[in-house]
């Protein structure tokens, strides 16, 4: 260790400088991470691609399609009933967590005592499995010994329990309730970060002026808040076009496959038909809908902030 | 509901009774929310403590009776017994946060220290994978598992881990090192500490807010990942926690041991919960940091 100190001290006698010691270095400290992400997220990506152009079955011999992969699927049924279904999904999950989490957001954000405490228990859901709080959710909403329909038949609102997770209607509706629980803590801090970043000072200068709560929430916070929101919608958008471990747990996709998200007609040609080729050809088609998604959400938001 | 959007300076008595009166609307509010959001935990963890007749009855029951762990051993039954998944998941966590956190902070360091050709590609590569979900390269990371006999082992689905958990953990890093002043390390340079003494002895207890933060999500998320392991772990032996539960639910001959389910459910999310409340603070550091800036 001395001699590598005093070399850093001075530079080295034979010919690399400490510029180039301390490059070699810097390069010898990214590198492993570097071919971590090679290996193990660049080459599968590529691989992908590669597959996509292929029969693939999980033994035997590959054989070159060309791109008849992405042919089939304009006659595969179960891709755009699953691609719709996904943006339907997403269309009506994201609306309640934004509502919600905005509210929320605005509560825990008031100077009443104790409300770190309360920002923490509307957080606590967020923290434990989407798998998991899917299985306890099938409990909750179970005909039998759920007490969702208990508490739903105690008060008399109901006569018999309602069966939730066998109709599209209703699980849909079950899950996007189970699905905001889970989430909404998420979006609330997000956009808590984003209302304790505007001075008070703007507040406090509306107020003098004569504007009531309304208009201060209206005209300072929402306006203020835009990039915020952008941001949170653009994690919330592709988190719910990525759903999967809440169908494949509450519903399996059922009843009569109507609830297959996009990543669940991956994973059922992939892992259950053993279609390598054809489930990584539709992983690919997912990336350019998110990519697109993406874009499309951070223009607008551009747009708009610009004026 | 005032004094959320800057405080006037001078109050009369009768808008103070009225503030108070919000006050005490949006406390009952925040408690109500607070009973909504806490209930499916708390009655799971009451229920896992109800005789296995109460925690399977129809209609529901609200409070145990009495207080047994039945529904515990009942669970220990399934597969290979409750220990062995529960070792299985905290493996793949710790191998998780061991690996992402000496990663990260290897990489972190570089970014942020020293200066090499393509540099920025290489930060841009390590951090593409942000922007690209992992959902799909599952299949050839699958195929690429099964190539070097990592399919079905601890070892495998916690280097899959941590190549989801580096994006964020080497932002995270670069970020913490960048807020550590030069002046420091100019310090320790004239003291004649070594590039690597700099980092072991002086840079490691500067960074270490860091370290913990990257460490807690490392750890929520490969012990709560549902897909990845679902797919790489297909003896039963080898499941982790979420992927268990799966079975304990689809029951034996189509009847679903409640309790059982029950106990299975608190045993895997009662980690995560002790340990968000413990490291809340570095939790939502990370959020903030990873997210808000990025």
């Amino acid at each position: 260790m001395a001699t590598a100190s005093s070399a850093i001290v001075k530079p080295a006698r034979r010919g690399a400088t400490l510029s180039q010691r301390r490059m070699i270095a810097g390069l010898l400290f990214v590198l492993p991470a570097v071919i971590f992400t090679l290996t193990m997220f660049i080459f599968p990506l590529i691989m992908t691609g590669w597959m996509s152009l292929h029969n693939w079955p999980l033994l035997g011999q590959a054989t070159f399609l060309g791109l008849q992969n992405y042919v089939d699927m304009i006659n595969d049924h179960q891709f755009w009933a699953s691609l719709w279904f996904t943006t339907q999904y997403t269309l009506l999950v994201t609306p309640p967590i934004f509502i919600l989490a905005f509210a929320l957001a605005l509560l825990v954000n008031t100077a009443l005592r104790g409300v770190g405490v309360f920002r923490t228990i509307y957080f606590i859901p967020v923290v434990i499995g989407l798998g998991t709080s899917s299985l306890l959710w099938v409990w909750l909403l179970n005909d039998r010994v759920g007490i969702i329909n208990g508490i739903l038949l105690d008060l008399n609102l109901i006569e018999r329990p309602i069966i939730w997770l066998v109709d599209k209607n209703l699980a849909m509706f079950a899950i996007i309730v189970s699905i905001v629980w889970k989430t909404v803590g998420f979006s609330m801090i997000l956009l808590l970060a984003g209302m304790q970043a505007i001075p008070d000072e703007l507040y406090q200068a509306a107020e003098v002026d004569g504007a009531s709560y309304w208009q201060r929430l209206t005209h300072i916070m929402l306006p203020l808040l835009r990039s915020t929101f952008a941001l949170a919608l653009v994690l919330s958008v592709i988190g719910s076009y990525l759903a999967f471990d809440q169908f494949y747990i509450m519903t399996r996709g059922g009843p009569q496959n109507q609830t297959i998200t996009a990543v669940y007609w991956i994973f059922n040609n992939s892992f259950t038909y053993y279609k390598l080729g054809y489930g990584a050809a539709l992983s690919i088609v997912l990336l350019v809908i998110l990519g697109v998604l993406s874009i499309i959400q951070l223009r607008v938001l551009r747009d708009e902030t610009t004026y | 509901m005032e004094a959320t959007l800057g405080s006037a300076t001078i109050h009369s008595p009768a808008s103070r009774i009225r503030r108070r009166a919000g006050f005490f609307a949006l406390y009952v509010i925040a408690i109500i929310l607070a009973a909504l959001f806490l209930f499916p935990i708390v009655w799971s963890t009451l229920t896992s403590i109800k005789p296995p007749s109460e925690a399977s009855a129809s209609p529901p029951t609200y409070l145990p009776s009495s207080i047994t762990f039945d529904n515990y051993i009942k669970l220990n039954k399934y597969g290979a017994g409750i220990a062995r998944y529960i070792f299985n998941s905290a493996s793949v966590a710790l191998i998780t946060v061991f690996g992402t956190i000496i990663l990260s902070t290897l990489a972190g360091y570089g970014f942020s220290r020293f200066q090499f050709p393509a540099k920025n590609v290489l930060f841009i590569m390590v951090l593409a994978a942000l922007m690209i979900p992992f959902q799909s390269i599952l299949t050839p990371l699958f195929l690429l598992m099964s190539m070097v006999k990592l399919q079905n082992t601890l070892i495998g689905l916690a280097l899959v881990y941590i190549t989801f958990q580096l994006p964020f953990g080497v932002f995270m890093m670069r970020n913490t090192f960048d807020t550590v002043p030069r002046e420091i390390e100019e310090a320790a340079l004239l003291d004649g500490a070594s590039t690597w003494q700099m980092l072991t002895r002086v840079m490691l207890v500067l960074v270490r807010p860091g370290i913990i933060t990257v460490a807690v999500y490392a750890f929520l998320n490969a012990w709560n990942e549902f897909l990845a392991a679902l797919i790489i772990m297909t003896q039963e032996a080898n499941f982790t926690l979420p992927i268990m539960l799966t079975s304990v639910r689809s029951g034996y001959y189509g009847a679903i041991d409640w309790g059982a389910l029950q106990a299975g459910i608190t045993v895997t999310i009662l980690p995560c919960i002790i340990l968000f409340l413990f490291l809340q603070r570095y939790y939502m550091q990370g959020l903030m940091g990873g997210a808000v800036k990025g």
